[in-house]
């Protein structure tokens, strides 16, 4: 019988597939879980991140070698997508033993069974900076090794030329000495918007680099006392006082609206005086500018400078068939060598000072020592309750629409009355 | 045909006739050769414009991952952002090979879709097959079910869908086994059984006409051979459009596989875009990336560009 090319075709494609769904459906199998036969998985959010992403197979591999009866086994993940697999494997059961998490979600994970708490390891952990350190319910359920810092990143030649005043840790700029600096540069026309604060990044940036601005000015995003309710925290005049600057930052053209898709690199191309960010932007920074470059502390408008706390963390998943294996895990891991390395190779501020005297640029007089004593003394913990994903994402709407001009006040109020319904329809989290 | 438009111009007919004023080749009224005559560029300027609102940002890409990232940033707002000046390298290319195992990413989606169009155009077309030709007692019931569940989104079935996907059984070589996710089934099966390509292909198989049914059927052939040797072959244009309306949502599949892959081995290439996003995001090497990713789409368009039209066109047409 003679083909049609449209048979042909299709007889081909019908041939290729099958073969291939019988090789597809072959192929692939469990991984996730661990705990089985010695063998403990781990995720962590490093795919993509080489440096960090070794750092921690080190660990791994020493402490396979240190010992006969586990196996730890990793599986890497992109960053950006990391907490979708985690919520969706948590949904089927299928979270492995030891995982990493960004450090304010801890609350919220533990409340919803995720995570086991890191019992017995009080001691060893009775070290690290607070900020790395997660907790809720008065039990530690993750450390991390290594925390970051908010920072105004500038050039010494930019200040000069304006006839500013570098900040220090302990005499910061003020509100008005801020806005004064920022009002100068801009009269000067070099820069269209002298001050970039990164409005362009999306997720948790917002609530981690602008709620420590409303603390700063003296208001939160809940009150502490109990997380029960956001009146008078969020609402109240100080916040409405952070609002109203935070507007008048865009309506001055101190800051642009939206700002471009990568700002750090905007500053090194000179598109800004001062860029607000972390302290993962120093590495490209000095290299463009060298000993130019200059890490302030931020402003204290009002009650203090703030930078947010809490980068990402490990800690063992509740479903965990083998938890003692899992937490023998985690003690070995908690050494100050480690710490030492992790952040040595992803340029991060150690969790521990015996760490931070192992890294280059911490130690004392040292380029990043600056970046510890930021994080020691302006970290503020984000809220540390279950309720906090809700309270980051309603604040995070908030304060868009409030640089996009809605009434201070009015989107103030309306935050917290979601965040208040949010926490007493889930029994305030008890 | 409206004889309006026929040509009948000078010359045509009797020469007595040829100066009489004919409405189809009088001199045209005043502003009328205006307006003709500004149509026609318009049309151009229109296509331009078009062309360079889709084209732009895939130039963009393409030029922007042979150079640096502080290059791409700095070249944006002026025309040499879409011109391949300055720093050009392949640094980026050979970065993404670096970071990312891109062949088993690229392999993994190869296999996926593959499998996906060709079991879903032959799945689907037995559907509509069953439902246009068979005429069933509860048929029209059937196809009015399976077109209500196009209006439910994916995101509203994704949870259900991993739970079940967890839960079911599979046989392979090492037995029955529970659970099918991170799998390349977990990726394929849910996706082969489609309401809209059921709907194109019921559309099409309606407009064939049922008396080479009943031809078929006096000559002793069944449904079977009804289906295979008569009404497939007449519906090309059908199955290339499923085939189409296929591949592409299953190649930027990104959602699903975040749920139900975790192993490396086994993601799909739009996943593998993550990778990039960073603290200090590699912009160039994203470009790269999205460049080499969007190349066999590319390819497959231009290649089977008439096709593609003809197909779309034909089943719009039937509509």
């Amino acid at each position: 019988m003679k083909l049609t090319t449209t048979k042909r075709v299709a007889v081909g494609l019908l041939a290729a597939a099958l073969p291939l769904s019988m090789a597809a459906c072959t192929k692939g199998g469990s991984s996730s879980s661990g705990g089985a036969g010695g063998e403990l998985t781990m995720w962590t959010h490093n795919a993509g991140n080489k440096a960090e992403l070794a750092a921690i197979t080190n660990i791994v591999n020493d402490y396979n070698k240190s010992q006969t009866k586990y196996k730890v086994k990793i599986q890497a993940f992109p960053q950006d997508s990391y907490n979708q697999s985690v919520v969706a494997a948590a949904a089927s059961k299928k979270l492995p033993c030891i995982l990493d998490i960004d450090g304010p979600n801890v609350p919220n994970w533990a409340w919803a069974g995720y995570l086991a708490p890191l019992d017995g390891l009080d001691a060893a952990l009775s070290k690290y900076l607070p900020t790395v350190l997660g907790k809720w319910d008065n039990k530690t359920y993750s450390y991390g090794y290594y925390d970051v810092a908010l920072v105004m990143v500038t050039r010494k030649t930019i200040l000069d030329k304006y006839g500013i005043r570098v900040p220090t840790v302990d005499q910061p700029w003020t509100k008005d000495e801020f806005t004064a600096a920022l009002k100068k540069i801009k009269a000067s026309g070099d820069f269209a918007n002298p001050l970039d604060i990164a409005t362009s990044f999306t997720g948790e940036w917002w609530p981690y680099a602008y709620s420590p601005m409303l603390q700063s000015f003296g208001g939160d995003l809940i009150n502490r006392d109990g997380y029960k309710t956001a009146e008078g925290s969020l609402n109240g005049p100080k916040a409405v006082e952070w609002a109203t600057w935070f507007r008048s930052l865009v309506t001055d053209g101190l800051v642009p609206l939206k700002s471009g898709a990568d700002p750090a690199k905007d500053f090194i191309n000179g598109k800004s005086a001062i860029l607000y960010n972390g302290t993962w932007t120093a590495v490209d920074t000095r290299k463009a500018f060298g000993k130019d470059t200059l890490f302030l502390p931020p402003p204290d408008l009002g009650n203090g400078p703030k930078i947010g706390g809490g980068s990402w963390q490990w800690g063992i998943s509740q479903n965990c068939s083998d938890q003692a294996g899992a937490l023998d895990y985690m003690k070995f891991a908690a050494q100050d060598k480690y710490v030492a390395s992790v952040a040595r190779d992803t340029n991060n501020i150690p969790a521990t000072d015996a760490a931070a005297a192992q890294v280059k640029g911490y130690e004392k007089g040292g380029e990043n020592q600056v970046f510890l004593d930021y994080a020691k003394k302006f970290a503020v913990l984000r809220p540390v309750t279950p309720g906090y994903p809700f309270i980051a994402t309603e604040f995070t709407k908030t304060a868009q629409d409030i640089l996009n001009g809605a009434d201070p006040k009015t989107a103030l109020d309306q935050a917290v009355k979601d965040i208040d319904a949010n926490q007493k329809s889930n029994g305030y989290f008890q | 045909m409206s004889t309006a438009t026929a040509p009948v111009g000078p010359g045509v007919g009797s020469d007595h006739l040829a100066h009489v004023a004919d409405p189809t080749t009088a001199a045209p009224r005043r502003g009328e050769s205006g307006r003709h005559g500004i149509r026609k560029p318009l049309g151009v300027l229109a296509r331009i414009v078009l062309c360079l609102v889709f084209g732009l940002p895939l130039l963009f890409m393409f030029v922007s991952s042979f150079k640096p990232d502080l290059q791409i940033f700095g070249d944006l707002g002026s025309w040499k952002a879409f011109l391949p000046v300055g720093d050009i390298s392949t640094d980026n290319y050979t970065g993404v090979f670096g970071r990312v195992p891109f062949a088993q990413f690229m392999t993994n989606s190869v296999i996926i879709t593959v499998v996906t169009v060709v079991l879903g155009i032959v799945v689907n077309s037995m559907a509509a097959f069953a439902l246009s030709r068979i005429g069933f007692r509860g048929a029209g019931a059937v196809l009015g079910i399976i077109l209500a569940t196009l209006i439910v989104p994916f995101e509203t079935l994704a949870l259900p869908l991993l739970w079940w996907s967890n839960k079911l059984p599979f046989l392979g070589p090492d037995g029955f086994t529970e659970g099918w996710l991170d799998t390349y089934q977990v990726q394929i099966v849910p996706f082969i059984a489609n309401a809209f390509s059921i709907f194109l292909f019921y559309q099409y198989f309606d407009s064939i006409p049922k008396e080479l049914d009943e031809a078929a059927k006096v000559d002793g052939a069944g449904w079977w051979r009804i289906y295979r040797n008569i009404v497939m072959p007449l519906s090309g244009p059908a199955v290339a459009t499923v085939a189409i309306l296929t591949f592409l949502p299953m190649w930027n599949q990104y959602l699903w596989p975040l749920m139900a892959v975790q192993t490396e081995e086994l993601r799909p290439v739009m996943v593998g875009i993550d990778y990039f996003k960073q603290l200090n995001t590699s912009w160039g090497q994203i470009m790269a990336y999205a460049s080499m990713i969007t190349a066999p789409v590319l390819i497959l368009f231009v290649a089977f560009q008439r096709s593609f039209i003809n197909s779309i066109a034909s089943s719009g047409v039937k509509g």
